[in-house]
């Protein structure tokens, strides 16, 4: 009897202790970049174009960059998966609706890397040169998966009485779609945009042979644009102190981005709640 | 001289290899409210949704025979046309919760996108928020969400909804399944207060709520039509057995 006891507060001690590990890397992250980061942040680093060392540059090409080539992702990858999410849900035992169930999630098995290459092969070469619009499309396959689950799941969820209610008024399948069921599993849909855009916005690799990186502002999707993960992976591994703190700083300025999109979004789901 | 607004002729449903209704012929009075009764599984529901195609949604259901509404037959018509005369309200009352109590009322105009200017639009949602006895309820919060209602609102809602379409017939499955006597009894009194507009056939599990509303009753029995006549006589001196076994509460 005391042994069973002492069995089970060993038990519930473990599992408290494992999760208090499983929080612990979130903070030590936080606090390690808070640390840094926050000497990094003025208004230089938000204001200033990359420079040469000695020059006290910014990061404000790359922030730009991140928001351009993230956002044009976000354009490519939504119709497609949202659409793609529909007929999964909708026609669940067509062949071409479990090919795609399934092969969307080989995407998402595929190394990021192993994206940016094929997309250089497609992308880069026919149009000659390095550009964000190949950035925005190595990045938009990639969060193809996540979203086209993300749709299918929530659309699965709706009830069957409010399809029927929208076809026993006369609307047809595309106007039941459009008007009812994607409406209703729109904050399902949102959450899984949010969740892949904080993934494509940190990607680093699929960047690499795409949109290259640029030391200049540039706001032409069809030239090399620079992004946040690109500067922070060249100045990380440079050898200079200066340009260490502005890694550091981009990184809490590309964590701010994904955390400041995520709020607005929530916000404007629990609106559309409501 | 009552006329006849719907008739089904020889009408025979199948889930798949499975026969659920057995050569239906019915005959429904315009303006008159028809119950349709039976027990669990008996086919109700099935025959309901044969009457506005509503079965079509579902793969391996088949349906043979013919419906006429007034003499044209109804799987001639495009299902659309069929579902905005032959109104629908289902068992568990269902607003659409992303849409105010004004636009739900309206819903059936926005779905198929029949536009509708502004005076239009105000004068379907009074008319017919005034025709369920929500009007008066409702009219301060019409841009409110119509899911914040209590559940007896919200079905005379979804009545205001397929109303507002000016249906020829409104099919009823079970509208009162879910709610409260009061609800129920305020349902009850709408419906009979709506036949004056338009023709009802409901559904229903209650042979208390057929007695005190309909004027005809139909009685299916393990997918087949037992009996068919004006209430009066189906509640007094029923023809065939089984229904005056169920009618007395034998089974059930």
């Amino acid at each position: 009897m005391k042994t069973r006891k002492y069995m089970d507060k060993i038990f519930k001690a473990g599992i408290i202790t494992f999760s208090i590990l499983t929080i612990a890397p979130l903070f030590i992250i936080l606090i390690t970049l808070l640390k840094w980061g926050i000497n990094a942040l003025n208004l230089d680093l938000i204001t200033k174009i990359q420079r040469p060392v000695g020059e006290r540059g910014g990061a404000l090409n790359s922030i730009v960059g991140t928001l351009i080539i993230t956002t044009i992702a976000t354009i490519i990858a939504s119709p497609i998966s949202i659409l793609a999410g529909v007929y999964v849900a909708e026609f669940p035992d067509k062949l071409i609706s479990k090919i795609t169930a399934v092969s969307s999630r080989l995407i998402a098995g595929i190394p990021s890397i192993v994206i940016g290459i094929v997309v250089y092969l497609w992308c880069v070469k026919p149009m000659g040169g390095y550009s964000a619009l190949a950035g925005s499309i190595a990045l938009a396959i990639m969060m193809i998966p996540n979203v086209v689950t993300a749709t299918a799941e929530s659309i699965m969820m709706i009830p069957k009485d409010y399809r029927e209610a929208s076809r026993s008024l006369g609307a047809n399948f595309t106007r039941t779609t459009l008007k009812v069921i994607i409406p209703f599993a729109l904050p399902g849909i949102l959450t899984g945009l949010l969740s892949s855009f904080s993934r494509i916005a940190g990607e680093t690799a699929p960047l690499l042979f795409t949109s290259f990186g640029n030391p200049f502002l540039n706001l032409n999707i069809l030239k090399p644009m620079s992004a946040l993960p690109l500067l922070i992976y060249n100045y990380a591994t440079s050898p200079y102190r200066e340009w260490h703190q502005i890694a550091w700083g981009a990184s809490l300025i590309l964590i701010l981005i994904v955390f400041l999109v995520s709020i607005i979004s929530r916000l404007g789901v629990k609106k559309w709640k409501a | 001289m009552e006329s006849i607004i719907l008739t089904v002729e020889n009408l025979n449903v199948f889930y798949g290899e499975h026969q659920v209704l057995f050569n239906i012929n019915l005959k429904v009075h315009e303006k008159k409210i028809t119950a349709i009764m039976g027990p669990s599984g008996c086919g109700k529901s099935t025959l309901l949704r044969s009457i506005n195609r509503m079965h079509e949604l579902y793969k391996d259901v088949k349906v043979e025979g013919r419906i006429y509404l007034k003499s044209e037959d109804i799987f001639q018509m495009p299902p659309e046309e069929v579902r905005s005369k032959i109104g629908m309200v289902f068992q568990r009352p269902n607003p659409f919760p992303h849409m105010s109590i004004y636009d739900n009322v309206i819903a059936g105009y926005i779905l198929r996108g029949i536009k509708l200017k502004k005076e239009e639009r105000d004068e379907i949602v009074e008319k017919n928020l005034k025709s369920v006895g929500l009007w008066e309820e409702v009219k301060d919060k019409l841009f409110k969400k119509g899911t914040f209602l209590s559940g007896g609102q919200q079905q005379r809602l979804c009545i205001a909804r397929a109303l507002a379409m000016n249906p020829d017939i409104i099919l009823l499955d079970e509208p009162t399944s879910s709610l409260d006597p009061q609800a129920t009894a305020k349902i009850e009194e709408l419906l009979v207060d709506l036949k004056e507009r338009v023709t009802i056939l409901i559904v229903t599990h209650n042979i208390g709520q057929a007695s005190r509303i309909s004027d005809y009753v139909a009685f299916l029995y393990n997918g087949v039509l037992v009996e068919f006549g004006p209430s009066t006589k189906i509640f007094t001196t029923p023809e065939n057995k089984v229904t005056e076994e169920f009618l007395s509460g034998k089974f059930g």
